[in-house]
């Protein structure tokens, strides 16, 4: 018994698992000191994300992704003057590495220049869902080889961010014809762009709007309330439900208030500091994105969006005309998993199906 | 005005009192002075009797502050009783045209104030020539402009033909947008276009400076033929001359609307309370409102007009006669130097008998208050 006690992990040396002193009677198997290689793990392999920015040009996303990852991670575009808006939506993607006390994030981040741009948008959410469905199409190329990769490279969009121009009104029928489509693919965090044109009163009444458009449509935005495992996550994401979409305001400049140095917009009648939560929502932002939920937006991702996408190919695949590089997925040969619907409720299935397979979780 | 009419009605009542009549002859005045250097004090006191009339539009996305920007202009609440579409409501939207009237009176001076607002305009996913209900219902008043005045009583014209219209751009853009160059290359020979940059609080400085630049290098490629200022006489006071050219060079104007009061450093003003700061409306370093509004009230109302009359209208008129005579051409009719202009239906007799009738009407409601008005002050 003594044994099996004495040393709880085969790395003893780390210095902040708990060693027993030898005389004390521990009562603890030990288990916790998995956290610890799972950390270590992690710190070796390093992270990606995933976030795709949508929304008219103008509305500060770039500035947005500047400002959320504190690099220039993006340079916008600006197209000269009197160039035509490219007619069709062009996605491109910028991957960096972003390295914070030893851990390695890959960030890639997709832009939509030409969204909502031109007078006749009809149906200008569709390259946007071609890119998201790719994306899913080559990780399931990828699961389905004999052979796979032992780290398959995850390009699919974790998060979905989409700016909301502050009319100050209610969600116009473009914003309401993407977000029913898309949150049924993809996680969209929906936010309230360049809020430092609305006081604070204007700021609620659009929110409490938007809330209740968003509900009328039965938009279902991250958090989502079906996908709350249990009682301390939904008091957590009810939180900020109740909050969403965020007013935020994005600041690629340094200034001096008070003698100390902020990221903020100075106008002439005073200067809008993008980290204080009386100016504006930004600090929720960026903690629900990177601080608290950028785990649980992958998982959602992968065990629900694209579980999705991959029944809906496993189902329709025998269907598919037999041309170049045709795979067969048919049921037959996966016969073990069951590959009926995954309905909503299925947060528990997909989850037990992600524990046998652990290593798509990192 | 004011100035000028002192010393001139002094010299009227010097030329006509019978003591100065006998000393005339003796006078140089005589010789060199006719007296009609009265009548610009004349004209004055004919329009103030009379009133004016003005017909402004406001064109825009929703959203861009417009019915509270023509708020804070005519300090008018037209807007009391709108009430804002849900988004369901928005998906099935067209553009409409709604008109506003509000007399408004100061000083003496009444000025019949029409606003017409476009709502819905750009609002759509698909906007494809979403300007059309405008520009036809531009078309449609001086359509009736010019039916009246080739009409045969002539006395009681109605001039609803729209003399200035505001078009609002997004300051979230990087200039213009398409839709806003569709819409002014349609409505820019019809009428005067004034570029404004709506919202203009959520910008910097410098940002503000770097979007009018951009939007004047976009009006000057498309071709877009906004209204321009007038240039001002050679013989004006250098205080006039360096107002116009920093009017001219600040457009397109960058405003702020508020129908609110906040107080700020001890008074008590139109402005926006945020919690980094108070913007004042007409604070000329916080935004162009102040240049707006006298531009478009105090010095160019008037030029406005005049260039809705004598340029736009004459435009349409030369191009309906000419489609008429083309017409008439084409019909191998005797063609004749002067064009036939159609004879006014009898409904349209009859229409025109009922719009005058309204405006007696009207006339006499108001002598009518105006009686009840000093029996009350008696």
């Amino acid at each position: 018994m003594d044994t099996l006690k004495e040393s709880p992990s085969p790395c003893s040396s780390r210095h902040n698992s708990p060693r027993p002193a030898p005389c004390e009677m521990p009562a603890t198997v030990g288990i916790e000191a998995v956290l610890d290689q799972l950390k270590i793990k992690a710190m070796k392999m390093g992270f990606e994300f995933n976030i795709m920015v949508v929304g008219q040009s103008g509305l500060g996303k770039s500035t947005m992704v500047n400002t959320l990852f504190k690099s220039k991670v993006w340079k916008s575009a600006l197209p000269g003057p009197g160039v035509p808006t490219p007619q069709t939506l062009q996605l491109h993607s910028v991957s960096h590495v972003i390295e914070e006390k030893g851990l390695k994030l890959k960030l890639t981040v997709t832009d939509t220049p030409g969204f909502g741009d031109q007078i006749n948008n009809d149906k200008c959410w569709e390259p946007i869902l071609g890119y998201i469905n790719e994306q899913y199409e080559q990780y399931l190329q990828e699961e389905i080889l004999i052979t796979r990769q032992r780290h398959i490279p995850d390009t699919r969009v974790h998060c979905c961010v989409y700016f909301v121009p502050p009319t100050g009104h209610c969600l116009r029928p473009l914003d309401i014809e993407f977000l029913q489509r898309l949150c049924q693919t993809v996680n969209v965090v929906p936010v309230i762009a360049r809020a430092d044109s609305l006081t604070i009163e204007e700021r609620e009444a659009f929110r409490s709007r938007i809330q209740k458009d968003l509900k009328s449509h039965c938009i279902d935005v991250y958090p989502q309330k079906r996908f709350d495992e249990d009682p301390n996550d939904k008091i957590l994401n009810s939180k900020i439900r109740e909050r969403i979409p965020f007013a935020v305001v994005g600041a690629d400049q340094e200034h001096v208030v008070n003698g100390r140095c902020v990221l903020g917009r100075k106008t002439n009648w005073g200067i809008i500091e993008v980290e204080n939560m009386a100016h504006c929502e930004f600090p929720l932002l960026r903690d629900l994105l990177i601080r608290s939920h950028l785990q649980d937006l992958k998982d959602i991702t992968h065990n629900i969006h694209y579980e999705n996408y991959r029944v809906v190919r496993l189902n329709e695949s025998h269907q598919l005309p037999r041309g170049p590089g045709w795979v067969n997925l048919a049921p037959v040969s996966l016969a073990s998993t069951s590959a009926g619907q995954v309905t909503t409720s299925g947060p528990s299935k997909a989850h037990k199906r992600a524990q046998e397979e652990p290593k798509y979780e990192f | 005005m004011d100035s000028l009419a002192a010393p001139q009605d002094r010299l009227v009542e010097q030329l006509l009192s019978p003591r100065t009549q006998a000393q005339r002859r003796l006078k140089d005045i005589d010789k060199q002075y006719v007296g009609f250097a009265t009548l610009p004090n004349q004209v004055h006191r004919k329009s103030v009797k009379k009133g004016f009339d003005f017909t402004l539009m406001v064109a825009g996305e929703s959203g861009l502050g417009k019915s509270t920007l023509v708020h804070s202009l005519f300090l008018t609440d037209l807007y009391k009783d709108r009430k804002l579409l849900s988004a369901e409501e928005r998906i099935n939207q067209t553009v409409e045209i709604l008109k506003h009237t509000v007399d408004i009176e100061e000083k003496g001076v009444k000025l019949k104030l029409t606003i017409v607002d476009t709502p819905g305009f750009g609002d759509a996913v698909n906007n494809s020539e979403c300007w059309k209900p405008i520009s036809d219902y531009v078309d449609q008043q001086f359509e009736q402009y010019f039916r009246d005045e080739s009409g045969l009583n002539r006395k009681n014209i109605q001039d609803n033909r729209v003399h200035c219209c505001l078009y609002f751009i997004s300051p979230f853009g990087h200039g213009l947008r398409p839709v806003d160059v569709g819409f002014m290359k349609a409505l820019h020979e019809k009428v005067n276009i004034v570029p404004l940059i709506a919202k203009a609080d959520c910008l910097v400085p410098s940002e503000t400076r770097k979007l009018k630049e951009r939007i004047r290098e976009e009006i000057d490629k498309f071709g877009i033929h906004v209204y321009q200022f007038p240039e001002c006489d050679s013989d004006e006071d250098e205080d006039f001359k360096q107002q116009d050219r920093e009017l001219k060079e600040s457009a397109p104007f960058a405003v702020i609307g508020s129908n609110t009061v906040v107080e700020a450093k001890g008074q008590r003003v139109r402005g926006r309370l945020y919690p980094w700061g108070i913007v004042e409306v007409e604070n000329q370093a916080h935004c162009d409102f102040v240049k707006l509004r006298n531009m478009l009230i105090r010095t160019h109302m008037h030029d406005l007009k005049d260039v809705t009359c004598d340029v736009h209208y004459e435009n349409y008129r030369a191009h309906c006669i000419q489609q008429m005579t083309s017409k008439l051409t084409q019909d191998s009719r005797m063609e004749s130097p002067i064009p036939i202009l159609p004879l006014p239906t009898p409904d349209a007799e009859t229409e025109k008998l009922i719009r005058m009738k309204d405006e007696e009407l009207r006339r006499m409601q108001e002598m009518l208050q105006k009686m009840k008005q000093q029996m009350q002050d008696q």
